[in-house]
């Protein structure tokens, strides 16, 4: 049932200079999966998942990413990924229709395909009648949703998000989560960073990374079970205080 | 390499740079204050030597050399000082450029041929300045002797004094008006300037907002990249050439003597290698600052060692040397070549060369030293 994995990774290691910022973790995540990478800030989250998008090379250990390896193939796995960074990735200085053109554009979506999804885009994001402002003028919490939006433009298989509702209201990290595992109910895999642990909820199986190690790993029920806890909060403090031990 | 990508790239480019107003004044007014404004203030030539004539003398021919010095038109008689210290007060105040000391006895000893000694002091802090200025006043001396001689002098049945004079043409600038020889120069620095600060600062802005990650991520080719960004910017530079010429022509008439389609010829070249430098450069800086203080630094060796200002003749031999290295240098060879004495593609060839080469490699460097990874 869960086929090749997308992602499979073995002894993963990133280290800047004597700081080892990912220690040895090893992991896979399968089709279809809502991963869930989840840590204090500063444990390595994002470090692990520049890595697996070809950003930054490992230091040591292996890691394929749709069949690519990290090391020889990064700009193989950049074609079939997507990627929302933790810094806002769209242009403010632009309109939303000219942030679609543009990163639908630099993905070689030929212009009548783009339109169709820009179109079908905006629809869905009720953001029709701005298609023409600038998102400088868009609350932070649709230009997060309008960035996932144009993160998976160009339909990848396989889309990275990294924290990707820091500094937004409750009830738009609510209906950002559903959008998400619609993407994911069409059969794509999501592989998604935050330190929120209610979100943590959401996710078919999860992580918790601790100090650049991970600490713990599999579905939300599994995890409660076998730490004994209520919430993932619990969980997440139970293993953050246990690594100062 | 896929065109989709680089059109996708130039087209953002230039949407960005017309959203910002303050981008297009800068692309309109720079070109207009600096032709306008600098031709006038880069004149070397020396006008008005200011000359204090101490006159100890008070004969005729010492007035008659006073008169004639004042006469001159490059020349203000600016005092007559009683003494001669009272001419080097004027001097140590800025006042005057030249004393020049007229001796007691002067006219007497003149005619009883014993070779009276002038004596000219000249301020030398401005170099330029006290050269011309001594020179100008030698010449008015050289023709008051002349003509002394004839009026005093019995004449020797043959002339003594061979009389070979030189009579120049100026060939190409012909009236040896500064604006002609130096709007084209100016014109390369502008272009140049605006060139290597758009293309430079352009890319360590993504770096520093952050974007450039969510391009390094995405499937374009570092070549890609690279064209992506030097384009818009290739084109501009050939936006402001053509406001430069036009304003050369309608606010100096100058109208360059070769071809139009030569100038764009070599400033298209000329563009692939700055546009190439500067983004080679911007591949190692992280922020804004850096960037722009590192260009300030090429940007100031290149126009000052370019032959802009001073000759490169003049310059010493390893100066003329780094001329050959240096793309700002061709190109203001180049522009003057066309502009004033209607050279043909074929004349500028070892500079097409020479600039061919300069892009052949940045360019390729300016993409290998770009990175997408880490």
């Amino acid at each position: 049932m869960k086929g090749i994995p997308v992602i499979r990774a073995n002894e993963l290691t990133r280290k800047f200079g004597a700081f080892v910022a990912v220690d040895r973790i090893s992991f896979e995540v399968h089709p279809g999966e809502l991963f869930g990478f989840l840590g204090a800030n500063g444990a390595g989250k994002t470090t692990a998942m520049r890595m697996l998008s070809g950003l930054i090379r490992p230091t040591s250990g292996t890691a394929s990413v749709l069949g690519y390896d990290v090391y020889r193939q990064s700009e193989a796995i950049k074609r079939s990924i997507g990627y929302m960074s933790q810094r806002f990735s769209l242009y403010e200085d632009l309109t939303i229709m000219e942030n679609i053109r543009f990163y639908g554009g630099i993905y070689g979506l030929d212009s009548r395909l783009l339109a169709h999804r820009a179109d079908e885009m905006l629809r869905q994001l009720d953001l029709e009648l701005q298609r023409d402002q600038l998102v400088r003028s868009l609350p932070t919490g649709w230009r997060q949703k309008l960035a996932f939006a144009v993160a998976i433009l160009h339909r990848p298989r396989l889309v990275f998000l990294d924290e990707p509702t820091g500094g937004v209201d409750p009830i738009v990290r609510r209906e950002f989560w559903e959008w998400i595992l619609n993407y994911v109910a069409l059969g794509n895999t999501v592989f998604a960073t935050t330190h929120y642990m209610d979100e943590a909820e959401y996710c078919s199986r999860l992580s918790v990374m601790v100090d650049g190690r991970l600490a713990a790993i599999g579905s939300p029920s599994e995890l409660r079970r076998q730490y004994g806890v209520h919430d993932m909060e619990e969980l997440f403090l139970n293993l953050a205080t246990s690594s100062f031990t | 390499m896929n065109l989709r990508i680089i059109q996708a790239m130039i087209r953002k480019e230039f949407a960005q740079f017309f959203r910002d107003p303050a981008n297009i004044r800068m692309l309109i007014v720079m070109p207009v204050v600096q032709l306008l404004l600098l031709p006038l203030a880069a004149d070397y030539e020396v006008k008005r030597v200011r000359v204090c004539i101490v006159d100890f003398d008070h004969s005729q021919l010492s007035h008659e050399l006073t008169g004639k010095i004042s006469a001159n038109p490059h020349i203000h008689v600016g005092c007559t000082a009683q003494s001669f210290e009272q001419a080097l007060q004027g001097m140590e105040r800025d006042e005057i450029d030249i004393a020049l000391l007229i001796p007691a006895h002067f006219e007497r000893d003149l005619v009883m041929n014993q070779n009276p000694v002038l004596s000219a002091s000249v301020h030398a802090v401005n170099g330029q300045r006290a050269s011309v200025g001594s020179q100008y006043l030698m010449q008015i001396l050289a023709d008051f002797n002349r003509k002394i001689r004839m009026q005093w002098l019995q004449l020797p049945k043959f002339n003594p004094v061979p009389l070979v004079d030189i009579s120049h043409t100026y060939l190409y600038n012909p009236r040896m008006d500064y604006p002609s020889y130096m709007v084209p120069g100016i014109l390369v620095i502008l272009l140049t300037m605006v060139g290597f600060s758009l293309a430079s600062l352009n890319l360590v802005r993504e770096k520093e907002i952050g974007t450039i990650e969510q391009i390094n991520v995405s499937p374009v080719r570092k070549s890609e990249f690279i064209l992506g960004k030097l384009i818009p910017f290739w084109i501009l530079g050939l936006v402001v050439l053509t406001l430069g010429l036009l304003i050369a022509s309608v606010f100096y008439g100058i109208y360059p003597r070769g071809s139009v389609g030569t100038i764009y010829a070599f400033a298209s070249l000329y563009l692939l290698a700055i546009l190439g430098l500067a983004l080679l450069l911007s591949a190692f800086a992280q922020t804004q600052q850096q960037v722009m203080l590192v260009s300030y630094f090429v940007m100031l060796v290149f126009i000052l060692l370019s032959g802009l200002y001073t000759s490169v003749e003049s310059m010493p031999p390893w100066a003329q040397m780094t001329t050959h290295l240096n793309p700002v240098a061709h190109f203001i060879v180049v522009i003057r070549m066309v502009v004033l004495k209607g050279s043909s593609f074929r004349d500028i060839l070892p500079h097409v060369g020479a600039m061919a080469a300069m892009a052949g490699i940045l360019l390729p460097l300016a993409i290998r030293s770009y990175r997408k990874h880490f």
